[in-house]
C-alpha cells in the first residue's frame, strides 16, 4: 500500500457520499480543465479516444515502472502529460511553444508561484 | 510538481488552444458542469433498477449492454462496448482497469480515486478476496470471484444482486439505493448478515 495518499481505497467505502449527490470529481480546478480540454479536442475529431488512451497507458506505465512509493499517484498529472505528448505528435501544439507559454505565465508577478 | 505549477501549465495550454482556435473557454466550463452534474452513477443505478424489475430488460442488458442502455439516452460517451456482468448466488464480479483507468463513464460517471490507484489496479487481480475484505466487503467462501479487466474497447459494469428485502420496492426507489461501488463490484448491497 502506498503511503501518503490520504483517501486511498480503504477509506473510500466508508466516506462514500450518498450516490444521488454525485461525487467530487476533481480535487483542483485545473484537473477539470485538463479533462474537459481533452474531451473537447477528441470530440472535434483531432484525435481518437484510442490514441489518447494509448498515450495515457504509456505515461502511467512509466510511472508504475519506477515504483517509488514515496510519490503520490497523481492521475491528472499523467492525464496532462498524455495530452501534451499527443498534441505535440499531432503538430497541434509543439512542446517548445507550450514551454515558452508556461515560462511566460510562471513569471507573472502576481499569484501563481509560491 | 506542485499544484500551482500544474495549474499554470494547464492555464498555458488552455490559452494556446484558444489562440489557435481549437477550443473556447466557455466550452470548457460547459463540459466540466456536464460531467459534474449529469454524468454519474445515478445513470447506472437506473439501469440496474430496471433490470431488477424486468426480466426481459435484464436479458437484453446481459446480452448487449451498449444496446440496452441506448434507450436511456445517456451522454458521456467512451462506451464503445458496455458489457454487464451479473452477480449471482455463485459468482461475484468485480471490475478493474489494470492498464490505466478505463471505466464506463456514461453509466458510472468518472472513476473514484481508488480505482485509479496502482494498489487497487494490481492487487484486485492477484488477491481479489483480500482486497474486497479490506474495502469492507466479505464475499462468501462458496462464491467464485471473477475480475474483469476493462480496456478502451470494452467497459464493464456489475449488475448487483437484488437484496431480498428490497424486492417489493418500486423501480425509482431501487434506483436510489444502488451504490456506485456495487456496480464496480466492490460492495454488496445491504448485506443482511453483516454484524
Amino acid at each position: 500500500m502506498t503511503e501518503g495518499g490520504t483517501s486511498e481505497f480503504p477509506l473510500e467505502g466508508e466516506l462514500q457520499p450518498p450516490m444521488a449527490n454525485g461525487e467530487v470529481l476533481f480535487e483542483e480546478p485545473w484537473q477539470g480543465r485538463i479533462f474537459a480540454m481533452t474531451i473537447l479536442l477528441h470530440q472535434d475529431g483531432l484525435f481518437s479516444w484510442q490514441e489518447f488512451q494509448d498515450e495515457l497507458i504509456e505515461v502511467i506505465g512509466r510511472w508504475d515502472a519506477v515504483n517509488d512509493e514515496t510519490r503520490q499517484y497523481e492521475y491528472y498529472e499523467h492525464f496532462s502529460v498524455a495530452l501534451k505528448t499527443l498534441l505535440n505528435k499531432k503538430d497541434l501544439v509543439a512542446s517548445g511553444e507550450l514551454s515558452r507559454r508556461i515560462d511566460e505565465y510562471a513569471s507573472r508577478p502576481h499569484g501563481h508561484d509560491h | 510538481m506542485s499544484s500551482s505549477e500544474a495549474s499554470v501549465r494547464a492555464e498555458a495550454l488552455e490559452s494556446l488552444l484558444i489562440d489557435k482556435g481549437l477550443i473556447e473557454s466557455d466550452q470548457i466550463d460547459q463540459t466540466i458542469s456536464l460531467y459534474n452534474e449529469r454524468v454519474g452513477p445515478m445513470n447506472g443505478a437506473r439501469v440496474v433498477a430496471k433490470a431488477w424489475k424486468s426480466t426481459e430488460y435484464r436479458q437484453r442488458l446481459l446480452e448487449d449492454g451498449s444496446k440496452a442502455i441506448e434507450e436511456f439516452g445517456f451522454i458521456g460517451g467512451q462506451i464503445d462496448k458496455l458489457v454487464v456482468v451479473e452477480n449471482t448466488a455463485s459468482v461475484h464480479n468485480v471490475v478493474v482497469c489494470t492498464l490505466c483507468s478505463c471505466y464506463p463513464w456514461a453509466v458510472l460517471g468518472l472513476p473514484p480515486r481508488w480505482y485509479k490507484d496502482p494498489a487497487y489496479r494490481s492487487r484486485i487481480v492477484r488477491e481479489p478476496r483480500k482486497v474486497l475484505e479490506e474495502m469492507g466487503t466479505v464475499v462468501s467462501g462458496d462464491k467464485l470471484i471473477r475480475v474483469w479487466d476493462s480496456s478502451a474497447e470494452i467497459r464493464y459494469m456489475v449488475l448487483p444482486e437484488l437484496p431480498l428485502e428490497w424486492s417489493g420496492l418500486p423501480e425509482s426507489d431501487l434506483a436510489e439505493r444502488v451504490s456506485r461501488d456495487s456496480m464496480i463490484g466492490v460492495e454488496i448491497l445491504a448485506a443482511p448478515e453483516d454484524a
